[in-house]
C-alpha cells in the first residue's frame, strides 16, 4: 500500500511549522507518523503537504520546571517510558507508556501525535485525564493552555483548532506518598490498542480517598472522567469494599462503543473489571 | 515530485532522490536491493520489516524515506561479520525459525533488547518481540534462540 502524493517539508522551529500550516490548509503536521501513515496508505488521508515537526528541538524533551514537568509534543512514547524524570516523577506515564504498541511503535509514536490524533482506544488521553494534565497549543494567534479536561470532545476529535499545534504537555508533579495512581487495560492482542482502559490517580490520606480522578479510554467516542465512580471513591477508606462499590458504578453510560473485538455489554462488563484491577494495584 | 536524500544505510553514505510517499523499506528492498528485510503484513503489525533507525528498533513500512534523511539506518545484512553474529547463531542452534521470513525482523527487535538489556528474563523477551509475528515457530525456540545470544554476548563482554 503506497500513500497518495504529497509534499514533504521538514521545519526546525515551532514558528515555521505554524507559517507552513497557515500556508496551506490541505497540510498536515507528521510527528511520528504511526497514526498518520496507515492512513495514509490507506488512502483514508490524503494531505498535499507533510510538515515534519519530528525534529524540532523546541518539541523533544522531558524537563521538570518545579510544579509541573513538561513534556515536548514531539516526544517518543520510549522516551516517556524510559526517562529517568518521567520514571522517577510520572511514573504513571511512564509506565502506560511502557505499554504502548510494541517497541518499534513505541520508537516512533509521539505524545502529542497521540493525542492529537485522538483514538478513542488510545493510551494517552484517559492517562492525561487522570494526571490532571494541561496541554499547550500555538498558533498565529499566539499560546493557549488547554486542561485535558475540556481537550477531547469527540470521535478523533479534540479543542486543537486549525493550523494550531500542540507544542508541550504539562504534567502536575504529584506529591509521592500521598498519591496513589495506576494504568489497567485490556489490549486487543494483535495492535495492543485498549479494547478498555482505566487510567486513576487519588490522594491518600490516613487511609481515606480524595481528589479522586478516574479516566477511561476505549469506552465512549473519546476519554472522559467518570463523576459517579469519582464519587464513590471520595471520603472512602481504601478497602476491598470500596474498590467493589466503585468498579459496580463504571460502565453505566449510554453510547459505549460497540465493534469486532467487544461488544456494548462486553465492553461495559471490562469497565468494571479493569476499574478493579487499577484500584487493586493501589492497594499494595 | 523526487527530492534528495543522505542516509548512512549499515554504516556507508547513501546518496538518492525519492518521492516523498516512498516508504524505507521500498527504498531499502526495491532500489537498494537489501532483500534481507522484509514485508508481511504492510500495516505495521508483524514487524517483519523491522530496522534500527540511529540504533533504535522501527517498523520500516510506516516510516517515509524521507523521514530518515540525515541519520542512519542498520537492516539485517548488516549483523554479521566474517562469522554469524551470536543472536544469528542463536536462531540457528536453537532453531528459531522454520520458514524464516520473521527472522530477520526478529533478530533486528532482539538486537534492540540485548542492547537495553543485556540479561532478559524470558517475560522481557516475550514483551520485547511483542511486536515481531511468527506463524511457525510457536515462538518457543525463538525464547531459547535469545537467551543462547544473551548468554553468548555476555561471556564475549567478560572476555575483553
Ligand atoms: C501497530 C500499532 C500499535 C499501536 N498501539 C497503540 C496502543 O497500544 N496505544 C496507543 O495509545 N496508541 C497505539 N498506537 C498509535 C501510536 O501511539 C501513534 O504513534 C500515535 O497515536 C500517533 O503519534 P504519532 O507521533 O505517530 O503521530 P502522527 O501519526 O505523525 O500524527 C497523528 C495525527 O496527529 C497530528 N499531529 C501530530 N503531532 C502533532 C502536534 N504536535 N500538534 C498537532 N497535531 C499533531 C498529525 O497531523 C496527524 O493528524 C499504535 C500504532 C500502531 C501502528
Ligand atoms: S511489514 Fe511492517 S510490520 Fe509487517
Ligand atoms: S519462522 Fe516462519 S514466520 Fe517465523
Amino acid at each position: 500500500m503506497i500513500p497518495s502524493s504529497f509534499e514533504y517539508m521538514r521545519v526546525s522551529t515551532v514558528a515555521e511549522a505554524i507559517d507552513a500550516l497557515r500556508h496551506d490548509t490541505d497540510a498536515k503536521v507528521l510527528a511520528g507518523g504511526h497514526s498518520l501513515i496507515p492512513a495514509m496508505k490507506l488512502r483514508l488521508s490524503q494531505p498535499s503537504k507533510l510538515i515534519d515537526i519530528s525534529r524540532i528541538p523546541a518539541l523533544n524533551f522531558i524537563r521538570d520546571r518545579g510544579k509541573y514537568i513538561a513534556i515536548g509534543a514531539a516526544t517518543t512514547h520510549g522516551t516517556i517510558a524510559t526517562h529517568k524524570t518521567t520514571v522517577q516523577k510520572l511514573p504513571l506515564l511512564a509506565h502506560a507508556a511502557s505499554m504502548i504498541g510494541d517497541v518499534q511503535v513505541r520508537n516512533m509514536g509521539t505524545i502529542g501525535g497521540s493525542i492529537a490524533h485522538a483514538d478513542p482506544a488510545a493510551d494517552w488521553p484517559a492517562v492525561l485525564l487522570a494526571a490532571g494534565a494541561t496541554i499547550v497549543v500555538e498558533g498565529s494567534t499566539g499560546v493557549k493552555k488547554i486542561p485535558a479536561s475540556e481537550f477531547f470532545v469527540d470521535f478523533f476529535t479534540t479543542q486543537l483548532g486549525e493550523g494550531e499545534l500542540i507544542t508541550e504537555i504539562h504534567v502536575p508533579e504529584p506529591t509521592v506518598g500521598t498519591y496513589r495512581q495506576a494504568y489497567a487495560k485490556f489490549v486487543q492482542p494483535a495492535s495492543r490498542f485498549a479494547i478498555v482502559g482505566c487510567a486513576i490517580q487519588f490522594e491518600l490520606k490516613d487511609g481515606v480517598i480524595s481528589n479522586a480522578h478516574v479516566a477511561y479510554n476505549g469506552v465512549l467516542a473519546c476519554a472522559f472522567r467518570d463523576a459517579a465512580v469519582e464519587s464513590s471513591l471520595n471520603g472512602q477508606p481504601l478497602t476491598e469494599a470500596t474498590i467493589e462499590n466503585a468498579a459496580s458504578k463504571a460502565g453505566a453510560g449510554s453510547n459505549i462503543l460497540s465493534d469486532n473485538f467487544a461488544s456494548a455489554p462486553y465492553r461495559a462488563h471490562l469497565t468494571k473489571i479493569y476499574t478493579k484491577r487499577a484500584l487493586q494495584s493501589c492497594l499494595a | 515530485m523526487k527530492i534528495p536524500i543522505k542516509v548512512l544505510i549499515n554504516n556507508k553514505e547513501v546518496k538518492t532522490m525519492v518521492e516523498p510517499r516512498q516508504l524505507l523499506v521500498f527504498l531499502l528492498r526495491d532500489q537498494l536491493r537489501l532483500t534481507g528485510t522484509h514485508i508481511g503484513c504492510d500495516t505495521s503489525s508483524c514487524g517483519a520489516c523491522t530496522v534500527h533507525l540511529d540504533g533504535n528498533a522501527v517498523k520500516s513500512c510506516t516510516v517515509l524515506a524521507v523521514q530518515v534523511d540525515g541519520r542512519s539506518v542498520h537492516t539485517i545484512e548488516s549483523m554479521a561479520g566474517s562469522a554469524l553474529h551470536p543472536i544469528q547463531e542463536g536462531f540457528k542452534e536453537e532453531h528459531g525459525l522454520q520458514c524464516g521470513f520473521c527472522t530477520p525482523g526478529m533478530i533486528m527487535t532482539t538486537a534492540n533488547l540485548l542492547r537495553t538489556c543485556p540479561n532478559p528474563s524470558e517475560h522481557q523477551i516475550r514483551e520485547a518481540l511483542e511486536g515481531n509475528i511468527c506463524r511457525c515457530t510457536g515462538y518457543h525456540n525463538i525464547i531459547k534462540a535469545v537467551q543462547y545470544a544473551a548468554d553468548k554476548l555476555q561471556k564475549e563482554v567478560k572476555h575483553v
